[in-house]
């Protein structure tokens, strides 16, 4: 209870209960098959509920789990029996909402995987080894998307967005000198 | 307008499985992964090869050594790119390649040049990287630039450095403890999440130092925190310093109560939780702290939102439990989230319906339920069949309308688990309330007209034969039991004319009945029956004359099987078919432990102390199996207690010492686990030299060395003491651990020939009166309190001078006498004068012991307590006195 609020897992399952993409925080689950094991218990035990206007939630054994889904993907964030349920449900939003900003809005499994790296980093940013990093959506579509070239690189190859944005850095930068 | 799909000009049939990951392989990838060693980096390409490789690994597949060794090398080329996208996707192959030792070296320097970089982007993301792989050694070459990040004005860069300092802490606290200064800087910071790591870090720095915590909530409930999450922290270390500093004797008044109370109108319904939940799980919480957090909690429960009615009614459900009364206030929000879509909540209502509902409401109640049963599942159905049955025992007058609902629920659809709830519920009503039994009874016979589970019908059939007899009308029963005799199957068929017998030897007037009804069963398909039903008319004198059945019949049909069944069979396994007849007497009555416990033991990773073992049972039979399997101790006897091991050493010295006291009729003796945790040594011929001075009953008896002690694998060493028979005799013994110790090089593992003895002096031990009684329960204390009578009742009063409150008074004396509390009588309710607690226990020799203690406080705090002991020896009873006297 003193402790930092920790998130065990995030998980990303398509409408099958099959893997788009998974993170697991601790060792609570330490072989492939004792992590499909969970992912499989959890997405049939909530398969038939209707998580798709407000977030969701459910015990499963001593974990806490929240849900969310739209389309054919099903997002899930599962927390100790615990922890606090809203701080896990703004992790699930942050997580729901960031990847909704990455896919321009059409979030489905096809694009999902079709953008599997920005997923994949979507999860690096909000969650460090089970310790909350970030949970606004815009922060963290934002470090994901972040240019795409180093700002030690020659404008000409930047965009002009990204030309004024590093502009802008340098100013404020030197401003705080 | 919508997006043109891309690649739907694609020959590909546009079918609904498409993945961009069709067909992956794991062997054509890791070919495709040659490109990271192209001298013209294509950066885009890589990165979809890294993510190809990134989604074989999520979808659980492994590289072997060579594979990973190898994508790690390739990967590390892609550091030439200044591709910023790319280098992201570097960053996390390499935290999930985890790469060894030698391999960080090469990326450490490319990390540390990202670690400096003018990119943000690049700087917190390279202090993950290589905090997630460093091992102590580099941390100190990058601990300087570590602190500077801990202060830097990007928050992403601050964070990333905090964060991993929270996860170094775990293994290099040493090094992270010096940045306490930084991180002291970053919780001022204004960047929100940065003041949450960094508050969080500098709490676990400090987390012993409890002045330094309190210093830290003080300034902190003062100041402003700006981000939820740091609030919420803050009012989980707030509530620890309220646990450990008290309650204010002069006012009366919680510190930091006020602080936990405002945070109530925050306005992150986050924190409003966190400081609700807090309230309510404050150590003796009084219902006007409680009623402001109450009040929150119930406007959550008619949110729109799932989760927030969902932690709203578990808080509320676990207050319920310690403080019905004060939930009662939302019962109304509570009974519309009966109807709850989400299931779990409509669970957590009823049962804290249930939990907090007056004796007029049942009914109402039980109404509501019976619509909200047949659509949840079997494992919310357990959960609200055993709050009815707590709920029946609270109102045994309302006994009819639930044992209504339990029989009809067991009439309707269910599982194995669900309807063992309901018939466990219905026994144990039976049991507990008189004048529920008969209709328990019938509704149980019923079930078992129509019941697929072979395991409820037994043992239903058994409680009738216990319980059936002793109605008013026996008779009625007959019927169904012989019912089962013509429908079931074999096991069900043998059980019944158990029961049957049972019947006939109880009632005199059913005998004939029975009789007839036994000797149908000689016919039976069922050997097992037959059996029974041939043995059954034998014992009971089935020959036609109507006898009185005499005591040994009654015993053998009623009497337990003193036998652990395991040992029975492995008995007669060994029996030779001879002359001599099997002899029951010969059969061990031990229990014999499963090695179960010590699998556990040895599957986990020995901790620093030789980890205590779990349940008490376990530790019981592992105890017993470990000491019997000691020649020496063989013709101690019958092992009576083992206590908790007791530790004989600080925490984190260089060898670790707990000690347990195993109690025997003329002997102790004493366990001492030890663990050397020093990988430099190995100890041998390790022994404890106890003076036993100021132990004048005891004497030395035997020493049993360990003969080698490895690095960080416990072992034991054991004493015993010789002590007269049966008498409780106390002591205190001072001991000394004593080896010959051995240099180990670390790096071979080998230990040098020649040994140094040392000595290594340990906390002093003492044997108790309270280790001499063991703790054992009893179901009904009022009926085993007029059971073992007055005889031997011993009452006194004594003094117990100024006490903090009648809680820490109650514990000491039941730590004292080391009994067990029953019926929950070891918890005082709040701000209550008096107090009643039932104790039992066995007292060495077997002696059944049970004690009454009435305590009463007054104003300036004198506890005094009048004590009632009743035991089967009048020597005992005068012992337990003795013990209070004296403590």
């Amino acid at each position: 209870m003193e402790s930092c609020p920790s998130i065990r897992n995030i998980l990303l399952l398509d409408s099958e209960g099959k893997r788009v993409a998974v993170k697991y925080y601790t060792d609570d689950w330490p072989t492939n098959s004792a992590k499909e094991a969970f992912e499989k218990s959890v997405f049939t035990k909530t398969q038939k509920t209707n998580a798709r206007t407000e977030a969701e939630i459910a015990m499963f054994e001593n974990n806490i789990v929240v849900y969310k889904f739209v389309q054919d993907l099903h997002f899930f964030v599962t927390g100790g029996e615990d922890e606090n349920e809203l701080i896990l449900s703004t992790v699930l939003q942050g997580f729901f909402d960031s990847v909704g900003l990455l896919l321009r809005g059409n979030v489905d499994k096809k694009e999902a995987l079709e953008n599997l790296d920005l997923i994949l980093l979507c999860l690096d940013e909000i969650v460090d080894g089970g310790i909350i990093l970030e949970t606004d959506a815009n922060v963290i579509a934002g470090k994901v998307a972040s240019h795409s070239m180093d700002a030690g690189a020659p404008l000409s190859e930047q965009t002009i967005s990204q030309a004024l944005a590093t502009a802008r850095e340098h100013l404020t930068r030197s401003l705080l000198k | 307008m919508a997006q043109p799909l891309v690649k739907k000009d694609d020959d590909r049939d546009d079918e609904a499985e498409y993945s961009p990951f069709l067909g992956i392989e794991k062997g054509a990838v890791l070919q495709e992964a040659r490109v990271f060693n192209d001298p013209q980096l294509d950066a885009r390409r890589c990165s979809q090869v890294i993510t190809k490789l990134l989604y074989l690994l999520n979808q659980g597949e492994t590289f072997t050594k060579v594979e990973a060794t190898e994508v790690f090398f390739a990967v590390t080329k892609l550091f030439q790119s200044r591709d910023i996208g790319l280098r992201r996707m570097v960053y996390l192959m390499i935290k999930e390649l985890s790469p060894s030792a030698d391999e960080v070296i090469i990326v450490t320097s490319s990390l540390m040049k990202d670690m400096n970089s003018k990119t943000d982007m690049y700087r917190a993301n390279a202090i993950r990287v290589l905090c997630r792989i460093t091992d102590g050694t580099l941390l100190t070459q990058i601990e300087r630039y570590l602190k500077q990040a801990i202060v830097d004005k990007n928050p992403v860069v601050a964070s990333a450095a905090l964060v991993s300092g929270i996860h170094l802490l775990q293994t290099n606290p040493e090094i992270v403890k010096r940045w306490s200064n930084e991180v002291q800087e970053a919780v001022q910071s204004r960047a929100a999440l940065v003041q949450f790591h960094a508050l969080g870090l500098l709490h676990q720095i400090r987390q012993n130092d409890r002045l330094a915590v309190s210093k830290l909530v003080t300034s902190l409930t003062r100041g402003t925190v700006r981000s939820p999450l740091a609030q919420c922290l803050l009012i989980r270390y707030t509530t620890q310093v309220i646990r450990e500093s008290g309650i204010n004797t002069q006012t009366g008044d919680r510190p930091f109560y006020d602080f936990l109370e405002s945070c109530l109108r925050h306005k992150a319904e986050m924190v409003i939780f966190e400081a609700a939940r807090a309230i309510t799980e404050l150590n003796g919480v009084t219902s006007r702290e409680l009623t402001p957090a109450i009040t929150v909690l119930q406007l959550f429960l008619s949110s729109s939102k799932p989760v927030l009615r969902f932690a709203a009614v578990r808080t509320l459900n676990k207050v319920a439990m310690t403080h019905p009364m004060a939930v009662t206030n939302c019962n109304i929000d509570m009974e519309s989230l009966i109807s709850d879509q989400n299931r779990s909540i409509a669970t957590l209502a009823i049962t804290t319906l249930l939990k907090t509902g007056n004796e007029s409401s049942v009914d109402r109640l039980m109404k509501q339920i019976t619509n909200f049963m047949s659509d949840i599942a079997d494992e919310f159905k357990i959960v609200v069949v055993e709050a009815i049955r707590s709920l029946c025992l609270k109102f045994p007058l309302k006994y009819r309308s639930l044992m209504n609902f339990l029989s009809n629920i067991l009439r309707e659809e269910g599982g194995f688990e669900y309807k063992k709830a309901i018939v466990d519920s219905i026994v144990i009503l039976i049991r507990d309330i008189p004048d529920a039994k008969e209709s328990g009874l019938l509704h149980l016979c019923e079930f078992i007209e129509d019941c697929e589970f072979t395991y409820l019908s037994t043992q239903i059939l058994h409680f009738l034969g216990i319980e059936g007899p002793k109605t008013a009308d026996p008779s009625k029963y007959i019927r169904y039991i012989y019912n089962r005799v013509h429908l079931e199957n074999a096991t069900v068929r043998a059980a019944a004319v158990s029961t049957l017998a049972k019947f006939g030897a109880m009632v005199d007037s059913l005998k004939p009945r029975i009789f007839v009804l036994l000797r149908r069963c000689v016919y039976d398909s069922d050997d097992e029956v037959r059996d029974r039903a041939t043995l059954y008319l034998n014992t009971l004198g089935g020959d036609g004359a109507v006898v009185e059945t005499d005591k040994d019949v009654k015993e053998f049909l009623f009497g337990s099987l003193d036998i652990p069944l395991g040992n029975l069979e492995t008995s007669l396994k060994h029996y030779e078919p001879s002359e001599e007849r099997f002899d029951i007497n010969s059969v061990p009555k031990e229990v014999k432990s499963q090695p179960l416990a010590e699998k556990k033991a040895s599957g986990k990773k020995p901790s620093g102390l030789g980890a205590p073992p779990s349940g008490p049972v376990s530790t019981v039979d592992a105890y017993e199996k470990l000491l019997s399997s000691i020649s020496e101790f063989s013709d101690f006897g019958k092992l009576f207690k083992s206590s908790a091991p007791v530790e004989l050493t600080e925490a984190e010295t260089e060898y670790a010492v707990n000690a347990v006291k195993h109690i025997f009729d003329r002997h102790v003796v004493f366990q001492y686990n030890c663990t050397n945790t020093i990988p430099e040594q190995l100890l041998e011929n390790v022994t404890v030299i106890v003076d036993a001075s100021e132990a004048e009953e005891f004497s030395e008896a035997l020493t049993k060395p360990l003969r080698s002690l490895p690095y960080d694998s416990p072992g034991q060493t054991f004493v015993a003491f010789e002590k007269p028979d049966g008498v409780p005799a106390v002591g205190k013994f001072s001991n000394m651990l004593r080896f010959i110790v051995k240099e180990v090089d670390t790096s071979t593992g080998e230990a040098e020939d020649d040994g140094v003895e040392d000595e290594y002096q340990l906390e002093d031990l003492d044997v108790v009166a309270a280790d001499y009684m063991m703790k054992v329960g009893v179901s009904n204390f009022r009926n085993a309190w007029e059971s073992i009578g007055e005889d031997f009742e011993r009452v006194d009063e004594y003094g117990l001078g100024p006490r903090e409150s009648l809680t820490e008074a109650v514990s000491a004396v039941i730590s004292l006498l080391g009994m067990q509390p029953c019926e929950g009588t070891e918890v005082v309710p709040n701000n209550s004068r008096s107090h009643t607690c039932l104790l039992s226990g066995l007292f060495i020799g077997n002696v059944k012991v049970l004690v009454r203690l009435q305590f009463g406080i007054d104003g300036p705090k004198e506890v005094a307590m009048k004590l009632i002991v009743r035991s089967e020896d009048e020597s005992v009873s005068d012992m337990i006195h003795e013990i209070v006297a004296s403590g």
